[in-house]
């Protein structure tokens, strides 16, 4: 059960321990983390849930696939350290994991 | 008292929501977010709190996804904001002197604001030709994926009727799994009545290439049964199909029963206005259920983005922050390797430009006269978000410069 931590955009912190497997954006939604929309569910179909991976975890957590980067190509904001955060699943190696929710979604 | 939709509710006012699918749950979150202190109380049908549908004919068909993945938030989110959960709650009527929900136990729940979030239902095949049959299943709720789900194995025969995304979603997880797929549609073409015969064509080359047995044009006489169990379909040729179970998608109808009985004006839904709000000042409705004013007609859509931003106009409207709701039209649906994104809604469209990009995405530019009105866009993420923003700011380009393959689509954008 790693825990991750996912900064909201006033700044306030939300530290998860979450199931290995599970997707960041999976638990940024249980946990009702304001900025996180998701409205596919996961589907990698809407974009609306995008947060930007800390600099000194983007590489452990990798590069967008190509779907993905296609969608993040039109999200607002976006950054060298966006991702979509139901395309990130965690697994025991992101103990400590870092993220931010951008401004908006759109 | 008549409420103004810029006046808030009083802070202790009731709220009744009706239907614990996307948009009634998006209503309660909704307006806890915005600080509605008062009563909340949802009250759904079914005995799982509420939950995603989408991956019911996609992941979790597939057994990719648990059900508790499937529901929006833990049970204790409920707990947590005081909203009043009632699930395996049927409500047989609406009060509105007095202003109460019925509910089959007898017991009733007093409302000062009222949503009505009550969805849709599947069509239903006719008992005369068979439709009554055990193994004839549908696919709305989990209850109807958990009951079906011991069939999928590999080597049943498994006979769709329906070529709408539901019933192309379920035979293309139906040839994953090993099954045998034959999949009737009784109009010319499957997709008919919501895409054009360019989509048509593409899902109808997909299916066949992965093995589906797709006949369009082919109505269903009946389905024959031993035991009570479906065991032949026979066709509208007066072919014989023997099959093993059938999985029906012929579209949904809205439930407005109770607000009918509650004489609320009904119109293809619960006919609503820019607000969502109903006939009635104190109840709307949102979601897959309700007709809306849009582009000076009225339409309805069975879709997840549109009970989110529904639900959520109705929380805003309830909070004295309305702003009026704006559909944003937007559907998705997974088959195979294929990830169809569609943006806007192409009712009405007389002429369609066809996209194709570099590597397997191809998109059709649904227009009227020269006014982009749709894109279906199928492996091609990039237009379905380029055509998103030029439908949404309402911009249409020329039809030959999309279809050119060397413009980049991002050159689109103004």
């Amino acid at each position: 059960m790693p825990k991750i931590s996912i900064i909201a955009k006033d700044g306030t912190p939300f530290e998860l321990q979450v199931e290995a497997g599970s997707t960041v954006m999976e638990n940024a939604v249980r946990n009702s983390i304001p900025g996180i929309v998701s409205e596919c569910g996961g589907a990698c179909a809407c974009a609306t849930c995008h947060v930007y991976v800390d600099e000194e975890w983007i590489e452990r957590v990798g590069p967008p696939g190509s779907i993905e980067a296609d969608m993040l190509e039109f999200a607002y904001d976006v950054r060298s350290t966006s991702r979509l955060s139901c395309q990130i699943k965690v697994s025991e190696e992101h103990e400590g994991l870092t993220m931010h929710v951008p401004e908006r979604q759109s | 008292m008549i409420s103004m939709s810029n006046n808030p509710i009083d802070q202790g006012a009731r709220i009744v929501v009706i239907g614990a699918g996307q948009a009634g749950f998006t209503a309660c979150a909704k307006l806890r977010e915005l600080g509605h202190p008062g009563p909340i109380t949802l009250i759904g049908e079914e005995a799982h709190p509420p939950y995603q549908r989408p991956p019911l004919s996609k992941g979790y068909l597939l057994g990719e996804m648990t059900e508790d993945r499937l529901y929006f938030r833990p049970i204790n989110f409920y707990q947590e904001r005081s909203i009043d959960l009632r699930l395996s709650e049927r409500v047989g009527f609406i009060d509105r002197v007095s202003k109460v929900v019925g509910l089959s136990n007898g017991s009733t729940v007093p409302y000062d604001r009222l949503i009505l979030t009550t969805g849709a239902r599947p069509r239903s095949l006719p008992a005369e030709i068979g439709g009554d049959l055990e193994g004839v299943f549908y696919v709305r709720n989990l209850a109807d994926i958990n009951s079906m789900a011991h069939h999928f194995r590999p080597g049943q025969h498994v006979l769709i009727v329906g070529g709408g995304y539901v019933g192309l979603e379920a035979a293309a997880v139906s040839a994953k799994l090993g099954l045998e797929v034959t999949l009737i549609e009784a109009s010319q073409r499957i997709l008919q009545r919501v895409a054009c015969p360019q989509t048509s064509a593409y899902f109808r080359n997909l299916h066949g290439k992965e093995g589906v047995v797709l006949c369009e044009d082919t109505g269903l006489k009946r389905l024959s049964g031993e035991d009570g169990h479906v065991r032949s379909a026979e066709l509208a040729d007066n072919s014989v199909l023997p099959i093993d179970f059938v999985i029906v998608g012929i579209g949904v109808v809205p439930n407005v029963e109770l607000a009918e009985a509650a004489g609320l004006t009904i119109d293809n839904g619960i006919a609503v206005d820019e607000d969502c709000r109903t006939s009635d000042p104190d109840i709307y409705a949102a979601g897959d259920c309700a007709s809306f004013p849009w582009r000076s007609r009225r339409i309805r859509l069975e879709s997840v983005g549109n009970a989110i931003e529904q639900a959520e106009s109705v929380a805003k409207a309830l909070m004295g922050q309305s702003s009026g709701y704006e559909a944003k039209p937007w559907f998705w649906s997974d088959q195979f390797d294929v990830k169809l994104q569609i943006a806007g809604y192409s009712q009405g469209y007389d002429n369609v430009a066809t996209r194709k990009s570099v590597g397997d995405g191809v998109s059709y530019w649904y227009y009227r006269g020269g006014d982009l009105l749709a894109v279906d866009a199928m492996n091609d993420p990039r237009v379905y978000m380029v055509a998103k923003r030029l439908i949404e700011a309402g911009t249409s380009p020329d039809p030959t410069v999309v279809s050119d393959p060397a413009t980049d689509v991002k050159s689109l954008l103004p």
